[in-house]
């Protein structure tokens, strides 16, 4: 009886199920007119939600990406810590001290795609002032024009083209704490003079360098190139020097270079004669793989009126900015061979790991290396250098010093610097 | 006295005309437009696409970039199992825009489709870009070839070994997608 009754009511609900579910063809067709509509109405909303979508990423895009890339005025900068700790090879002298040696802010602005301005502004040995050890200087400061996509000209305060050192001089670039020796006292970097300078591409690799600018002033009683620099500051500008370079960089990892300068007249006027000087420099940076090595040759030719002019007046000797030994000073007496200085260095490097590097250096310069007697200085170094960050780098080196006289300094040095 | 600084600007001058004159190999400027890289890559033009870059992608690329990564998305074209990237990277103070393409998850190619910077331009002969060719990512995210530099335009090519590891990286996600689907 049960069973019956359960049956009559599921076939009732079926029929009625049935005739609620299957609407006539008219019905049929209306409610799929309606879905189409809506289907339609739909993909309207999808579209524009699709704009809207669009136009907001494109927005956001355009504050979040071109700040990255458009900023017009740059800021940047280098610094390095250093501690010496040496001794003169006659017992007679120590160095043991540790100095903010460099402290450099850069700031450039970009006017246009093809007018910009560059400056590099620096504290050097951390205080400056009147009886204070360091210095504020402008290293840098001119405007650039690229002409056309393979010449540019500059105008104002720029750094020499020569060297490896004088136009790249950023701490995590190269090995040992203090600069080499060669660079520093023949060259001499960190180098810069006001004037106007060209750089362009002759082929595929091949670039060179003209530029007109300021000359050294080298004061009666002194004959290092060095001495000579005048920093751009009120500078006697009577005569000028003008530099060439040509430079070779088709290769991955290859650098060559040569530069010509010549001085008018080291002087300004000021020696019984004028004397004029010629630099030569060349040198080769070549990395390959983990290996780089570096080398550089310089030789500055003066007249032979240097020696009078060096031996004139025997002001008192101040060895260039910083320690390291300086030939004699004239104090009174006859100066011979400063019309021919040179140097040379060479530094094979590896680098064994990402972060750590290993390098070795000899060099060799004399700044009175026109007379026969042993004037030279040499030094090697060994060190090395831990990166870590590719900006960051802590360095270690000891070097070993061979002068006139036993007066060449030995021990170790130990910096940090950065860039960025 | 100024007879030979007006001598040597003379000089220059000359060379300057003579510079603007001649044709030479190009240093810095745009050198292709980014869609005429892409129809030169691929032979009928690749489907466009757009990689959307979530939170787990922008953790990747800013370990391989060392910065965040700005913007929501990369467009990228896409033929089969090769994939071309128009990215830009800052140098020194400048933005280079970097052409990639990578097939099999290996560059195929390196191209500087503009350089601004005003050293460190010998990073778009291809004799550099080539040393790209056939790298792939190490296990650390880097190229897994060694890359000689440019001395004095060390940050140029950092620029460029990252925007390549880059392209790997989001290479390697379209294949996944691929693969998803």
């Amino acid at each position: 009886m049960n069973k019956k009754l359960l049956a009559l009511v599921i076939g009732l609900n079926l029929t009625a199920t049935a005739q609620a579910e299957t609407p006539d063809l008219e019905k049929m067709w209306q409610i799929i007119q309606q879905q189409q509509a809506e289907i339609a109405a739909l993909k309207g909303q999808l579209q524009e939600t699709e704009i809207k979508t669009e136009a907001t990423i494109s927005a956001v895009e355009q504050f979040s990406v071109i700040p990255a890339s458009a900023s017009k005025t740059t800021f940047g900068g280098y610094g390095e810590v250093h501690y010496n700790n040496l001794e003169k090879d006659d017992s007679s002298g120590t160095k043991d001290a540790i100095d903010f040696h460099r402290f450099v802010m850069f700031t450039g602005h970009q006017f246009t795609d093809n007018i910009r301005f560059f400056s590099e502004l620096e504290v050097e040995h951390s205080i400056a002032g009147e009886g204070k050890p360091g210095e504020i200087e402008l290293e840098q400061a001119y405007i650039e024009w690229s002409a056309s996509d393979n010449l540019s000209a500059k105008a104002g305060l720029f750094l020499v083209p020569i060297g490896i050192l004088n136009e790249t001089h950023e701490p995590d670039t190269f090995y040992g704490i203090e600069r080499n020796n060669v660079e520093k006292n023949i060259i001499p970097v960190t180098w810069w003079e006001a004037g106007a300078a060209i750089k362009g591409e002759i082929s595929e690799g091949f670039s060179y360098d003209l530029a007109a600018h300021s000359g050294l002033y080298i004061p009666a009683g002194k004959y290092k190139p060095r001495d000579g620099r005048q920093k751009v500051g009120k500078a006697k500008a009577d005569n000028g020097a003008f530099t060439g370079r040509l430079k070779y960089t088709g290769i991955p990892g290859l650098e060559l270079a040569a530069s010509v300068q010549h001085q008018v007249d080291i002087t300004q006027g000021e020696g019984s004669e004028p004397v004029d000087g010629t630099l030569f420099e060349a040198h080769v940076a070549w990395q390959s793989n983990d290996f780089q090595l570096r080398a550089l040759y310089a030789q500055w030719d003066f007249d032979n009126a240097i020696n009078a002019y060096a031996s004139t007046a025997a002001t008192d000797y101040v060895p260039g900015d910083e320690f390291t030994l300086a030939t004699p000073a004239s104090d009174g007496k006859t100066i011979t061979g400063a019309d021919e200085q040179k140097g040379f260095f060479i530094e094979p490097s590896y680098r064994i790991t990402d972060k750590v590097g290993v390098f070795a250096r000899y060099s060799e310069y004399d700044n009175l290396a026109g007379n026969s007697a042993d004037t030279a200085v040499e030094q090697i170094d060994l060190g090395l250098n831990y990166w870590l960050h590719p900006n960051v780098v802590f360095k270690f080196d000891y070097q070993n010093q061979d002068a006139p006289g036993n007066t060449g300094y030995d021990g170790i040095n130990v910096g940090v610097g950065y860039s960025f | 006295m100024f007879k030979p600084m007006l001598k040597a600007l003379l000089l220059t001058g000359t060379v300057l005309l003579t510079s603007l004159s001649s044709p030479m190999v190009m240093g810095k400027g745009v050198f292709q437009s980014g869609p005429d890289f892409v129809a030169e890559v691929f032979e009928q033009q690749g489907n466009a696409k757009v990689l959307w870059l979530t939170n787990d992608i922008r953790q990747q690329t800013k370990v391989i970039l060392g910065r965040p990564v700005t913007g929501l998305r990369i467009r990228y074209h896409q033929h089969g199992n090769k994939t071309a990237w128009i990215l830009d990277e800052i140098g020194k103070e400048m933005p280079i825009t970097i052409g990639v393409v990578v097939e099999a998850n290996k560059i195929a190619q390196v191209k500087i489709l503009a350089y601004r910077e005003s050293r460190g331009g010998e990073v778009r002969y291809s004799a550099y870009t080539r040393q790209y060719l056939g790298a792939a990512l190490n296990d650390r995210y880097k190229l897994d070839q060694s890359i000689d530099g440019i001395t004095g335009a060390t940050l140029s090519v950092w620029a460029v070994n990252k925007v390549a590891a880059l392209a790997l990286y989001y290479h390697s996600l379209t294949e996944q997608t691929q693969a998803d689907q």
